[in-house]
């Protein structure tokens, strides 16, 4: 989230779509009733079904899943032709007065670039034009030169009518225009909203360009830094934000850097790659904080080799594994299955071990059959897990899942039993940002072991190995640091020290070079005190802080609320820098003065910036830099050159698309989205499978987890697996509630029992019934006696979102029959 | 059980009353919204865990509703209810339990002494040892709550927590709502707030929002605002009392009973005081004469 969990009490209106905050999240749910009861702020709910948030909303609006990007398209153009957006906002905060290249240009579906043979966009036409005279940013700030960003949005935003908006998403006009309405209410500098999502937008093959909608149209109407406002991402599961924070991705190392890709063979090289470069130092002047990558990246070196990194060889940075390609989820199974790595011309073998900790891929992964089928390849693999997981056991997969016969299979199986969340100490850090430090309640059972155990014991026997046996590139694994008091089983107290960081050599102050601030050993304050000369440590920038010489702060619990808005300063610790709330310079005007005084992020007091921790140089008076300080151009992106799918969004239909676009038939889908093509990933299309069909979960269930539960309540609340049909779609095919169901795809069928419901709702598309069915995700073949149930990945397609390999599990189609 | 830390208003089957009059209680009750519930169940699991009640399968027939009813092992349950109304929709939850009735009609059905209790703070409680499974508190009960064991045949429902209140804390249930729903306090403030609440609702569109608390009853130690005044949307009785055939029963016919029981002997005893046991008549053979 750019705010948080309590900030959303700030909020005069709230956006949900592409989540079901009130399901999935309920106990940070009652920050949205406090903003309901307190200051009669309104919920808007805009959702392929009436959800349990529907339920307690101030306005709900159908849409068909996959078709928000329209339906946010629509709000940018009410916004923008009813003058209903906070105009100096957009001027100071925005890149709506930059010029464009003329050679940037968008038509039928295709932004300029577009290279039909690599199924890739060349970006060189995505960028600024230089103003001739300065070689700085070329700018409007009148916004009327029809090249300037805000001109360039009008015109690509004005075929999304409302009138389009009811053809692609089904919503009816009147319903759409009062979302508008309610939604471009919060214009004003004294009015604020904010948009929350979670998978309902990150699952889709167009997902990064629906989010950056709502982010544009939240720049738009001034909410980006305000409290109450901003774009408020609910994560999918507890610590799924510390483990993207901590590298869990393959493209990433802790705190956001990259992943060192093979062809960057110095860290010069690295750098050169990885540091946005500002295009002159003019106007809007940006801090570009990026340009401090170094210092993250030598500290973040020296805890990974500790005295081994030294200068002279680039910090050990030869050592550090590259990637030559792409290594996300699809990639991975694709290549197992394959048994060769299609990256490189399919000329390297595919993976023949795999550990798999506390992840469930055959029941997580889209297409599950291929999921199955791909491990069934493997030489060896180990399972993490605290319970017996499809996955662990998916050699006795039943055979509707289409595996091969156990006898067959010659993967040999490692089950290493792991503690749940209740038996761990160490921190979960939450959808705000949030480190909070958690003490385990009870101890692991039989011989369960700790995840930092059992990590470090497999590390500690592979760099054995490597002493004994030698190998590839010995010294990357030797060189390896590993100091902590009990090397087999670290305190994750100490682990957290080491993210936060500490000084190896003395740290001067940058204003007076006599004062020393930090003595070797000590911890430091943040990341503001980070090198790149090696003389300092630090595991992940962006947590640094968390752990300083007051102790440790991720288990501070003061309720201390002086400005009401429910910042809690000292309650835990909230990266970066124990910010609340993101980008707080554009809370205020040109002079540094709130645009809403009863709603202060920060504020200048004419020596510094006061209010939330600044996310500005606290020093550095108003007009010194842009409110967006680690972009290079400093302000907030209308226009993004960033993107493998284009700088401005574009309604695409999902893969499997249930009609051709309106807006550009030749174009139905996104034309970089990720699909993958081995023999067991087969497409439907609408004339056999003629309904769209969405995945979700449901609140009394956590993913893959709680159907394992032994006797308990939890497994009962939910009375079993179903599918949601609308009442019309039933009648018409006899389907009564209760009754059982088959709902099938390419990729294969389920059964069911069915949930004949209004909450689905009838819409029109294109002037066709197109009907959407969906269930719940929760069950599959692994699970309590009794509690089994169809897994739901089963039909689900191997595509995904090009920026970010997230697969559609949102929107894809099916057939429905009486079972 | 019954808690011998609070004091006993009312006791079932007894007839001359069972107040002690020695401690004064304010009246408990809790506060439902069913305008904030979301039905996410925390407190569905919060009763069976802290009432350590055995796990009862579900089974999936069409609904987010976990059950069909209350059962012996199932207390709390929140009821889902999907409603068209001006061309909008909406989806009901309500938490559905005993609403300890300051009247309560299972405890006036009840024949059996001391199996159903009311304490003077209005909690109705039931004491298994005592009850003897009749189900004659199911009749007496306009909220269909009284549910019972398939085995032991004894009744058993929501007992408001009386062993968490006796001792100054809140029901399971009401400590365990994510989004402050629910809440516990006196009778008389938790309708202090329904109606504030009530008030706010109007404002904001809900014409007929409403606190139910029906007299019928005498009120109820469960107060709910319901955001349409339709409480028969929520599976709630529009009017609910005790039935006539109860109350005419044990406030008239049983007294009655009693007390032509009590005639009856009475009647025996004068009349062979009066006129003494019955004698054979004049001229038997073998008798002997009457003697005066």
């Amino acid at each position: 989230m750019t705010n948080g969990w309590v900030d959303i009490k700030n909020a005069d209106v709230i956006l949900a779509m592409g989540g079901n905050p009130a399901e999935n999240h309920p106990v940070g749910f009652k920050w949205f009733i406090e903003a309901k009861k307190v200051r009669g702020a309104k919920l808007v709910v805009v959702d392929p079904r009436f959800t349990r948030t529907a339920a307690v909303a101030d306005f709900y609006a159908p849409l068909r899943p996959g078709t928000d990007i329209a339906f946010l398209l629509g709000l940018i153009r009410y916004a923008l032709n009813n003058g209903r957006y906070q105009e100096d906002y957009v001027r100071i905060h925005t890149n709506g007065p930059f010029i464009i290249k003329n050679e940037y240009s968008f038509n039928d579906g295709l932004f300029s670039g577009w290279d039909p043979n690599t199924k890739q966009y060349v970006k060189d036409s995505w960028g600024y034009q230089a103003d001739p005279k300065s070689t700085a940013y070329g700018v409007d700030p009148t916004m009327q030169n029809p090249r300037c960003v805000l001109q360039l949005l009008k015109q690509h935003v004005d075929r999304y009518t409302p009138e389009m908006v009811e053809r692609i998403c089904g919503t009816p006009k009147d319903k759409f225009l009062k979302v508008a309405e309610i939604v471009t209410s919060t214009h004003p500098a004294n009015r604020v909203g904010t948009i929350t999502y979670a998978l309902g937008w990150t699952q889709h093959s167009t997902a990064v360009q629906i989010i950056r909608t709502a982010a544009m149209l939240q720049l738009l109407l001034g909410n980006v830094g305000m409290p109450g406002g901003g774009v408020d991402a609910f994560r999918g599961h507890s610590n799924i934000q510390g483990a993207t924070d901590t590298a869990g991705n393959t493209e990433i190392l802790p705190g956001y850097l990259k992943t060192p890709q093979g062809q960057f063979q110095t860290l010069a090289d690295y750098y050169k790659a990885a540091i946005p470069m500002t295009l002159n130092q003019q106007a809007w002047p940006s801090m570009n904080y990026w340009v401090n990558y170094p210092k993250f990246m030598v500290s973040l070196l020296k805890s990974v080799y500790g005295n081994a990194a030294t200068k002279d060889n680039d910090w050990g940075y030869g050592w550090l594994p590259k990637i030559d390609g792409n290594y996300s989820w699809m990639y991975i199974f694709d290549d197992m299955y394959r048994g060769s790595s299609m990256r490189v011309g399919g000329k390297e073998t595919g993976p023949e071990g795999f550990i798999t900790f506390g992840m469930n891929p055959v029941g997580l992964g889209p297409n599950s059959k291929k999921m199955i089928a791909a491990l069934s390849k493997l030489k060896w693999m180990v399972v993490v897990e605290n319970a017996e997981t499809e996955s662990a056991t998916f050699w006795k997969a039943p055979k509707e899942y289409g595996g091969a016969a156990s006898s067959q299979i010659q993967t040999e199986v490692f089950m290493l039993p792991a503690a749940n969340f209740a038996e761990k100490d160490g921190t979960f850090t939450n959808s705000a940002r949030w480190l909070q430090w958690k003490w385990k309640a009870l101890d692991p059972p039989g011989q369960a072991k700790m995840d930092q155990e059992i990590l470090s014991r497999l590390f500690l026997a592979v760099q054995n190995l490597y002493r004994k046996e030698g190998g590839a590139v010995p010294e990357a694994v030797l060189n390896v640091t590993w100091a902590y008091a009990n090397p087999v089983n670290p305190d994750l107290a100490e682990v957290l020290k080491e993210m936060s960081g500490k000084a190896l050599g003395d740290i001067k102050d940058p204003k007076d070079p006599t004062k020393v601030l930090k003595t070797a050993g000590q911890q430091l304050d943040g990341f503001g005190q980070l090198q790149d000369d090696g003389s300092t440590l630090c595991g992940n920038w962006l947590h640094s802080g968390v752990y300083t010489e007051a102790g440790n702060n991720a288990q501070r619990r003061s309720t201390a609320d002086p400005t009401g808005l429910g910042m809690f300063h000292n309650w835990a610790f909230s990266w970066p820098a124990n910010r609340r709330i993101m980008y707080n310079r554009a809370s205020a005007d040109a002079n540094g003065q709130p645009w809403d005084p009863t709603r202060v992020g920060i504020r200048w007091d004419g020596a510094k910036w006061v209010g939330d921790v600044p996310d500005m140089k606290p020093d550095a008076p108003p007009g010194t830099y842009g409110a967006f300080i680690m972009l290079p151009e400093g302000v907030g992106r209308l226009f993004a050159p960033a993107l493998n799918d284009g700088p401005f969004p574009e309604h695409y239909e999902a893969v499997e698309a249930p009609i051709a676009n309106p807006l550009h038939p030749k174009v139905t889908s996104n034309p970089t989205a990720l699909i993958f093509k081995s023999d067991q990933d087969s497409f439907g299309t609408v004339d056999k499978f003629p309904y769209v069909c969405t995945t979700y979960r449901l609140t009394e269930h956590f993913h893959y987890w709680t159907k394992h539960q032994a006797g308990g309540v939890l497994n009962e609340l939910m009375p079993g697996f179903f599918v949601e049909i609308p009442e019309p779609l039933a009648r018409q095919k006899g389907i009564a509630n209760g009754s059982k169901v088959k709902v099938s795809s390419a990729r294969g069928a389920i059964e069911g029992t069915a949930m004949v419901t209004n909450r689905m709702p009838t819409l029109k598309i294109d002037g066709k019934d197109i009907w959407h069915i969906g269930f719940p995700i929760h069950w599959g073949y692994a699970a309590e006696k009794g509690h089994t149930g169809p897994l739901a990945n089963f039909l689900t397609p191997s595509v995904g979102d090009p920026n970010t390999w997230t697969p559609e599990y949102k929107a894809f189609l099916v057939n429905l029959e009486k079972a | 059980m019954t808690v011998q830390a609070l004091e006993i208003k009312r006791s079932s089957a007894a007839m001359w009353g069972t107040k002690t009059g020695l401690r004064e209680k304010p009246v408990v009750s809790k506060y439902i919204d069913t305008t904030t519930c979301i039905g996410c169940k925390a407190c569905e699991a919060a009763c069976q865990e802290w009432n350590d009640l055995k796990t009862v399968a579900t089974h999936q027939e069409g609904s987010y509703q976990t059950l069909p009813h209350l059962d012996a092992d199932f207390w709390n349950l929140i009821r889902f209810n999907e409603r068209e109304v001006d061309g909008g929709l909406m989806w009901l939850m309500r938490k559905d339990q005993c609403m300890h009735c300051a009247e309560p009609g299972c405890l006036e059905a009840c024949p059996a002494p001391g199996a159903i209790v009311q304490y003077a703070n209005g909690i109705v409680d039931v004491d298994p040892s005592k009850c003897i499974g009749c189900g004659y508190c199911s009749t007496g009960c306009p909220f269909d709550v009284p549910k019972f064991h398939k085995k032991t045949g004894k009744m058993a429902k929501c007992t408001l927590c009386v062993d968490r209140v006796e001792v100054g804390l809140e029901p399971a249930c009401i400590k365990a709502c994510p989004t402050g729903c629910l809440q516990f306090g006196s009778k008389e403030q938790m309708v202090a707030m329904g109606n504030a609440r009530v008030s706010q609702l109007k404002g904001a569109g809900f014409q007929d929002a409403m606190l139910y608390d029906p007299q019928g009853v005498g009120g109820t130690s469960v107060v709910t605002v319901l955001g349409h005044g339709h409480p028969e949307w929520y599976d709630l009785p529009r009017d609910p009392h005790v039935p006539l055939l109860v109350r005419a029963w044990k406030s008239i016919l049983r007294p009655l009973g009693v007390l032509a029981a009590f005639a009856a002997v009475l009647g025996v005893f004068g009349h062979y005081a009066t006129y003494g046991p019955k004698e054979p008549p004049e001229g038997d053979a073998g008798g002997e004469g009457r003697t005066k």
